[in-house]
C-alpha cells in the first residue's frame, strides 16, 4: 500500500499542530499539577484572560449572546490579577482552594484558525510575533471536598503568540454553555 | 409561624443574641417564609437603566417567581409575573431584549407591554359568550417604587409605601445609590448580570452583607494577594472609621465614616480615575457637608438586596431557590457621566472583587456553603448560632441615622435587628401589625 504523498507545507503544518496540541496538553497538565507558577510562565505579560457571561437572547439577538468587551464578564483579568490569583492560592488560606479542588482539564478538537497563513508560508509560524488563533474546547471538571462537583464545558478562544522560538498565550476567551452558572465559585484556571 | 408549630420568635432570641439553625436548615420554615416574607416585602427587581427605551424589558426575579420588568410604549415601568393567564407558560424566556408584544409560545395568548391581553387565537369562534380580556392580563405587582434608578416592588396592596418601608435605612441607599458627586445625576448598570447558584440558605448571604465585621478575618488572603484599586495589601482603599447601623425594618448597614478634613487619594491605580473621584468628592462635600464622608460600604436591605457602596458598586439579590439553595444575581454600576476609561478601570476592578469569580466572594460562598452543610444534621440543628458581640453597645448618632454601634466593630448587632424582623414577618398576620410592631430593637 502506498501513503498519499505528503508536501513540505503540509508536513510543516502538521508539525506545527503537533506543537500546539503538546503545548495546550502541557499547559492542562501543569494546571492539573497545581503548579501554578510555571502555569504563569506560558503567560505573555500582556495577556487578556476573559470568560463572558452567555445570555438567552431571541433569535433575532442570538449574535450577541456572549457579552461583549467592555460589559461584565465572569472574569475580565490581565497577567497582574492573575498573578494575584496565583498568589492568593498559595497563600494556603484562601478558603475557597483550601483544601486545593481537583481539577481535570481535556482540551479537544483543537484547530488553527488562520492556518491558510501557514500553509502559505510555514516558516511565518516560527517568526518573533507570528499570532496563532486557535480554536478548542474544553471540559473542565472540579471535585472539591467529599462530593462537590462541577463541569465546566464550552469553547476556548487562544490567541498563541512565538516569543523567542517557544509559544505562549497572549489572549484567551473561555465560552462556557452555562447562563446561570451552576458552579458555586470559579477558583480553578480554564 | 404555622409550621413551625412555634412562635418564630422562639428561634429568635434577640437580646441573647442566640438564633436557632433552622432559620436555614428547615424547609418548613422556607416554605412559609415566601409567604410571610417575599409575598409581602418589598423587593428589588432591577434598575431603570436596564430599560432605558419604550420596549425594552428584562426578566428579573422575586423571591422564587420569575418577573418581567417592562418599560411600555408610554414610558411607563411595569412589573408582571411571567406566567401566562392561560396555562402558566413561563411567558418570556428571554433574560433581556426589546419587543412590542409578549407572545406566549404555548397556545399564542399575546401581551402587550402594559399587560393587557391583546391576543387570543380563535377568540371569536371559540369562546361564547366571549371572555373579558381585561380580567386576564398579566399578573401585576400591587406595588412598585423607583429610588435613584432602582426599581423595586411588592405584591402586597397593603404594604407601606417604599420610603416608609426604608424608614431611615433610606440615607444609607441614598448615599450608596448618589453618584459619586452626591448630586442628582445618574448610575447606570455597568452592562449584564452575572447569576449562579450557590448551596446555601438566602438568609445567610443577607445578614454577611447586613454587616458582620467579624468576617473580614476570612478575607485574609485576597488582602494578601492584593486587589484594591490602589498598589499593596487590601482589597479597598481605606475606607475610614466603621459605624454599623441597623434599622427597625430590618436593614443594616456598614458605613465607613472617612476623614473629611483630607483630600481622597483613593483609586491610585489609575490617574483618571483617581482625578475624576477628587473631582466628585469636592462637590459632595460641598453638596453635603457633614455627612458627605459618610459612606455606606455594603449593606441588606430586608429581605434581600445586599450592595456594596463604594468600593466596589454593585447590587447583589439572594433570590430563594430552597431551603438550602440561593441564586445570586450581582449588577454592578457607576455614575453614567464617568469617563470611559474610568469605567473600564472600575468594572475590571469590581469583577476580580466580587461574583463567582471574584477573589473576595469566592471565599464567603465557601463558608456558606460548608456552615450550611453542617448545620443540618439532627444534632447539628439543636445548637444555635451566636451572634452576641456588641450585645448592649448599640447607641445613636448625632449624623449617622439608625441604631449604631462603632465599638466594637465587629458587633452583631446588624444580624440580630435583621432575624428579629424576620421573626416579626413570620409571625404577624398583616401590615398592621408589622408596623406596630417595629420598634423594639435596642
Ligand atoms: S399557556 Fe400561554 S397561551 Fe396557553
Ligand atoms: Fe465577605
Amino acid at each position: 500500500m502506498t501513503l498519499p504523498p505528503l508536501s513540505p507545507a503540509r508536513l510543516a503544518y502538521l508539525n506545527l499542530m503537533r506543537e500546539i496540541e503538546d503545548f495546550l496538553h502541557y499547559e492542562a497538565e501543569l494546571l492539573d499539577e497545581r503548579r501554578f507558577e510555571a502555569w504563569l510562565e506560558l503567560l505573555t505579560d500582556d495577556i487578556h484572560y476573559w470568560m463572558p457571561i452567555r445570555k438567552n437572547l431571541a433569535f433575532e439577538d442570538r449574535d450577541h449572546d456572549i457579552t461583549a468587551a467592555g460589559d461584565v464578564a465572569w472574569i475580565d483579568d490581565d497577567k497582574t490579577t492573575l498573578s494575584k490569583r496565583v498568589r492568593q492560592i498559595l497563600t494556603g488560606i484562601h478558603w475557597a482552594e483550601e483544601p486545593l479542588s481537583r481539577a481535570s482539564h481535556l482540551v479537544t478538537n483543537i484547530s488553527l484558525f488562520n492556518q491558510a497563513t501557514f500553509l502559505a508560508d510555514p516558516a511565518s509560524a516560527y517568526e518573533d510575533g507570528a499570532l496563532l488563533n486557535i480554536k478548542c474546547r474544553f471540559l473542565v471538571h472540579r471535585n472539591r471536598l467529599e462530593t462537590e462537583t462541577d463541569f465546566l464545558v464550552g469553547r476556548r478562544e487562544d490567541t498563541l503568540r512565538r516569543v523567542g522560538g517557544e509559544l505562549r498565550i497572549a489572549k484567551r476567551k473561555i465560552i462556557i454553555d452555562q447562563s446561570v452558572l451552576l458552579a458555586k465559585n470559579l477558583t480553578i484556571f480554564i | 409561624m404555622q409550621s413551625f408549630k412555634c412562635s418564630a420568635q422562639d428561634l429568635v432570641d434577640f437580646h441573647g443574641g442566640e438564633i436557632s439553625r433552622e432559620l436555614f436548615v428547615n424547609a418548613d420554615i422556607y416554605r412559609e417564609e415566601q409567604e410571610r416574607v417575599f409575598a409581602r416585602a418589598w423587593l428589588y427587581v432591577g434598575h431603570a437603566t436596564q430599560v432605558r427605551n419604550p420596549g425594552d424589558f428584562i426578566v428579573s426575579k422575586m423571591g422564587e417567581e420569575s418577573v418581567i420588568l417592562a418599560r411600555d410604549r408610554a414610558g411607563e415601568i411595569h412589573v408582571f409575573l411571567n406566567t401566562c393567564r392561560h396555562r402558566g407558560m413561563k411567558v418570556c424566556r428571554y433574560d433581556e431584549g426589546n419587543t412590542k408584544t409578549f407572545m406566549c409560545p404555548y397556545h399564542g395568548w399575546s401581551y402587550g407591554l402594559d399587560g393587557k391581553l391583546i391576543g387570543v387565537p380563535d377568540y371569536q369562534e371559540a369562546y361564547k359568550p366571549a371572555f373579558d380580556r381585561e380580567e386576564w392580563r398579566l399578573v401585576e405587582v400591587a406595588q412598585m417604587a423607583i429610588f435613584r434608578g432602582t426599581i423595586w416592588a411588592t405584591w402586597d396592596k397593603s404594604a407601606p409605601s417604599f420610603e416608609e418601608y426604608l424608614g431611615e435605612a433610606r440615607f444609607a441607599l441614598d448615599h450608596a445609590l448618589c453618584p459619586w458627586d452626591g448630586g442628582d445625576g445618574e448610575t447606570e448598570v455597568l452592562g449584564s448580570t452575572q447569576r449562579w447558584i450557590i448551596p446555601s440558605n438566602w438568609k445567610i448571604v443577607a445578614e454577611n452583607f447586613a454587616g458582620d465585621a467579624l468576617h473580614v478575618v476570612s478575607h485574609r488572603s485576597v488582602d494578601l494577594a492584593g486587589i484594591g484599586p490602589s498598589e499593596g495589601e487590601g482589597r479597598r482603599d481605606d475606607p475610614g472609621r466603621l459605624v454599623v447601623a441597623a434599622y427597625p425594618g430590618g436593614h443594616g448597614v456598614m458605613y465607613g465614616v472617612r476623614d473629611a478634613t483630607t483630600v481622597p487619594n483613593d483609586y491610585r491605580g489609575s490617574r483618571i480615575t483617581a482625578e475624576y473621584f477628587r473631582h466628585c468628592w469636592k462637590k459632595r462635600r460641598a453638596r453635603r457637608g457633614p455627612t458627605a464622608d459618610i459612606v455606606p460600604l455594603v449593606g441588606t436591605i430586608f429581605p434581600n438586596m445586599s450592595f456594596h457602596g463604594q468600593q466596589p458598586r454593585t447590587i447583589l439579590v439572594a433570590h430563594p431557590l430552597g431551603v438550602d439553595r440561593t441564586e445570586m444575581w450581582r449588577i454592578y454600576f457607576t455614575d453614567r457621566g464617568a469617563p470611559a476609561e474610568v469605567k473600564d478601570f472600575l468594572r475590571r476592578y469590581y469583577v476580580r472583587y466580587a461574583g463567582p469569580a471574584g477573589m473576595t466572594e469566592q471565599d464567603d460562598m465557601e463558608n456558606w456553603n460548608y456552615a450550611t452543610a453542617a448545620s443540618r444534621g439532627v444534632i447539628a440543628r439543636q445548637y444555635p448560632y451566636h451572634y452576641k458581640a456588641g450585645l448592649g453597645a448599640a447607641k445613636t448618632s448625632d449624623l449617622i441615622p439608625g441604631i449604631i454601634t462603632d465599638h466594637p466593630i465587629t458587633t452583631e448587632q446588624n444580624p440580630r435587628v435583621l432575624y428579629q424582623r424576620w421573626a416579626e414577618y413570620m409571625d404577624a398576620g398583616s401590615w398592621d401589625h408589622l408596623l406596630g410592631k417595629q420598634s423594639v430593637i435596642r
